[in-house]
C-alpha cells in the first residue's frame, strides 16, 4: 500500500477547552492503528505553524498512548480569552477543526467515514 | 459500607437542557446501592454576573433556572433517596437552599435536610492589594480596582460532610467541578484525604460528569464521521463507582447519545493541561496511566487514574468590571457584495482612526471569516461571497467611545457603500477576570444544614 495525504480530519477527533488565554485540543486517533504515524507528524512545531495567524507563545505536546490521543497546549491564542476577546468565539472552540484541517500522510487506505462503514467495522 | 455508588450528571452549565434528570432519576432510582444527581451550573463568569444580580436584588443570585432544573425531580429524588449536589447556589447558596425548600412546600413534599455549603467567599478575608499579590498569569488587579466577586474553589470535604450529615440536597457556590462527584464517594466510601490514587479516581469521574453530556455523544457529532443517534434526547451520563475507584460511565435506557472509547476520551482530556498534573483542590489528578474499555454497548470502563498530595493553595477566580463591549452588524448582498463589505469596513477604520484613537476595533465578515479571524487588519476576503454580514466590535471603559463606534456603523445606512442592510447595535457590560492562587488558611468551608432537622 502506498501513503496517501489526507486531512487529520478523515482519521481523528478533536475537541477544544480553554483556561483564560490558554487553549487545549485534544486529538484523538478513531483508529489506535494510526498514533505512530499521528505521533511522528502532528508535531507542536506543525501545529504552531496551522495557528500562525494567532501567534502562540507556546505550543507543547502531551503524548497519551494508553488513550491513542495527543493533547496540544496552545498559549495566548483566544485574543485573551472568553472575558477579553473582540471575536464571537472568545472560548477557542471553533479551533479544534483548525488543527483537524492539518494534512497527514498515512500508508492505507483513507478508512470510510462510521456512517458508510459496516456495523460489525464499529 | 457501600461498595459501588451511582451518580448522575444532570447538568453541564448553567445554560444546559434542564429536563436532561428526569431519565436519569428514573435510572438511579433502580440502582442497587447510594446514589446521587449532581448539577454543574456554574462557569467562571456566572459566579460574578451573579454576584451583579444579587447586588441588585438581595434574594437573587442563585441559578435562576434552579425551578427548571430541581422542580421536575425533587420529589422522586427525595422519595427514592437520589441525594442532589448542585453548585446552583452560585453567589447565594442560602437564597438556593430557600428556593428549594420553597419548591418541596409548593409540591406537598416532606421538608428535606438541605446542607448550604459556604466559605468560597473571598472578599471579606482578602483585600483587592492581598489578591492582587497573588494573582497568577497577569497583572490584572495591580491596580487594585473594585473586586466584582472573588471566590475560591473549594475541595469536595465539605460536601461530603454535608452528605454525612443526612442532607438530601446540598447546595454549593463556588467549588471544583470534580468536587460535586468526589464528595459524595468519599461520605459513601470513606475515603480518606490522603488516598490520593482514590481521591484521584473520585475527580476522574467527576470530570467525566462535570459536562453533562459532553461525555456521552454531546459536542461530538459530525456525521458522516462522528454519528450520534437520538441528538434531541441525548442520555445525560451516570458514572457507577466502585469502593477502589473504577469507574464505569453509562447512560440511561431509552435517551439517545453515545457512550464509547471516543466519546469518553475527548472528555478525559476536555479542558486539560498537563495530563500528569491536573490540579483540584482535594489531589494532583494524573491521568497519563488511565486505560478505556468498553464493557458492553454504552458502558465504558475508565480506570488507572493516579494521584499525588494536593497542592499548597487553592485556585481563585476573581472578576472585576472590564467595561462594556459594543457590537454592531450591517450586512451586503448580491453582486461584488464582498467588496462593498470592504469598502464599508475601511470607511469605519479610517473615520474611528481620527475620532477615537487607541480603540481597538474588531471586523469580522460572517459567512466569510468570523470566529476564525483576528484583532488584525481587516482579512482579504474572497470577492465571490454575496451574502456578508460585516460585525464590529470593541470593548472600552470609555462609553462615549464605544456609542461613537456603533454611530459610525448605523451612519453607513445613508453614508456607507450602496445596499448597507440590517443595522443592529447593543453595548454589554464586560467582566475581566484573574486567577489567584491563595493560601489554604485564608479559605474555610462551612456546612450549615436547613430546613428538616436543622
Amino acid at each position: 500500500m502506498s501513503a496517501r495525504t489526507i486531512k487529520l480530519y478523515e482519521i481523528a477527533n478533536a475537541r477544544a477547552g480553554d483556561k483564560g488565554n490558554r487553549l487545549n485540543i485534544a486529538l484523538v486517533c478513531r483508529d489506535p492503528a494510526h498514533y505512530e504515524a499521528l505521533a511522528q507528524q502532528v508535531t507542536a512545531e506543525r501545529v504552531a505553524s496551522a495557528f500562525a495567524a494567532r501567534q502562540p507563545s507556546r505550543v507543547v505536546r502531551y503524548d497519551l498512548p494508553k488513550l491513542a490521543a495527543f493533547n496540544f497546549v496552545l498559549d495566548d491564542v483566544l485574543e485573551g480569552g472568553v472575558n477579553a476577546s473582540l471575536g464571537l468565539d472568545g472560548h477557542g472552540k471553533s479551533l479544534s477543526y483548525v488543527l483537524l484541517d492539518i494534512p497527514v500522510e498515512i500508508a492505507s487506505e483513507t478508512p470510510l467515514p462510521e456512517a458508510a462503514a459496516p456495523a460489525h467495522a464499529k | 459500607m457501600a461498595t459501588r455508588i451511582a451518580i448522575g450528571g444532570a447538568a453541564g452549565f448553567a445554560g444546559d437542557r434542564t429536563d436532561a434528570a428526569g431519565p436519569l432519576v428514573a435510572t438511579l432510582s433502580r440502582f442497587d446501592g447510594p446514589r446521587f444527581l449532581m448539577f454543574e451550573t456554574l462557569a467562571e463568569r456566572t459566579l460574578a454576573l451573579s454576584q451583579l444580580e444579587r447586588r441588585r436584588d438581595p434574594q437573587a443570585g442563585f441559578n435562576p433556572a434552579l425551578d427548571r432544573f430541581v422542580g421536575p425531580v425533587l420529589a422522586a429524588c427525595l422519595r427514592d433517596r437520589i441525594k442532589i449536589i448542585g453548585n446552583f447556589g452560585a453567589a447565594n447558596p442560602r437564597g438556593a437552599a430557600a428556593r428549594i425548600l420553597a419548591l418541596a412546600r409548593e409540591q406537598g413534599l416532606t421538608t428535606p435536610k438541605v446542607a448550604v455549603v459556604e466559605g468560597d467567599e473571598l472578599t471579606a478575608v482578602l483585600s483587592a492589594k492581598q489578591l492582587a499579590a497573588c494573582e497568577t498569569g497577569g497583572a490584572i488587579l495591580r491596580e487594585a480596582p473594585e473586586i466584582i466577586a472573588a471566590n475560591a474553589y473549594l475541595g469536595a470535604g465539605a460536601i461530603a460532610e454535608a452528605l454525612d450529615h443526612g442532607a438530601d440536597v446540598v447546595v454549593t457556590g463556588r467549588v471544583a467541578d470534580s468536587a460535586l462527584a468526589l464528595g459524595p464517594l468519599i461520605h459513601a466510601f470513606g475515603w480518606r484525604d490522603d488516598d490520593w490514587d482514590r481521591l484521584a479516581a473520585g475527580t476522574l469521574a467527576g470530570h467525566l460528569l462535570e459536562c453533562g453530556s459532553q461525555v456521552t455523544g454531546g459536542y461530538f457529532a459530525d456525521p458522516p464521521y462522528k454519528v450520534v443517534p437520538g441528538m434531541a434526547e441525548l442520555g445525560y451520563p451516570i458514572a457507577e463507582i466502585d469502593a477502589g475507584g473504577d469507574i464505569v460511565i453509562t447512560r440511561p435506557a431509552g435517551t439517545g447519545g453515545r457512550v464509547d472509547r471516543l466519546t469518553v476520551t475527548e472528555q478525559i482530556l476536555y479542558e486539560i493541561h498537563d495530563p500528569a498534573a491536573y490540579l483540584a483542590p482535594d489531589v494532583v489528578l494524573d491521568i497519563t496511566g488511565v486505560t478505556v474499555e468498553e464493557l458492553a454497548a454504552d458502558r465504558v470502563r475508565v480506570i488507572g487514574a493516579c494521584g499525588r498530595p494536593a497542592p499548597p493553595t487553592l485556585k481563585a477566580t476573581v472578576c472585576i468590571d472590564g467595561g462594556m463591549l459594543g457590537e454592531a452588524e450591517i450586512s451586503y448582498a448580491g453582486p461584488n457584495a464582498a467588496a462593498r463589505a470592504r469598502l464599508a469596513a475601511e470607511t469605519i477604520r479610517e473615520r474611528m482612526r481620527t475620532r477615537a484613537p487607541g480603540l481597538v476595533v474588531r471586523t469580522d465578515a460572517l459567512g466569510v471569516v468570523s470566529v476564525l479571524g483576528s484583532n488584525a487588519a481587516t482579512p482579504d476576503w474572497p470577492s465571490e461571497a454575496t451574502d456578508v454580514r460585516l460585525r464590529f466590535a470593541a470593548q472600552s471603559h470609555d462609553v462615549r467611545a464605544i456609542e461613537r463606534l456603533l454611530d459610525e456603523v448605523e451612519a453607513l445606512y445613508c453614508a456607507g457603500p450602496a445596499g448597507g442592510a440590517g443595522v443592529r447595535r447593543r453595548m454589554t457590560p464586560r467582566l475581566a477576570s484573574a486567577s489567584c492562587l491563595v493560601e489554604r488558611k485564608f479559605v474555610a468551608p462551612r456546612v450549615s444544614m436547613v430546613g428538616g432537622g436543622a
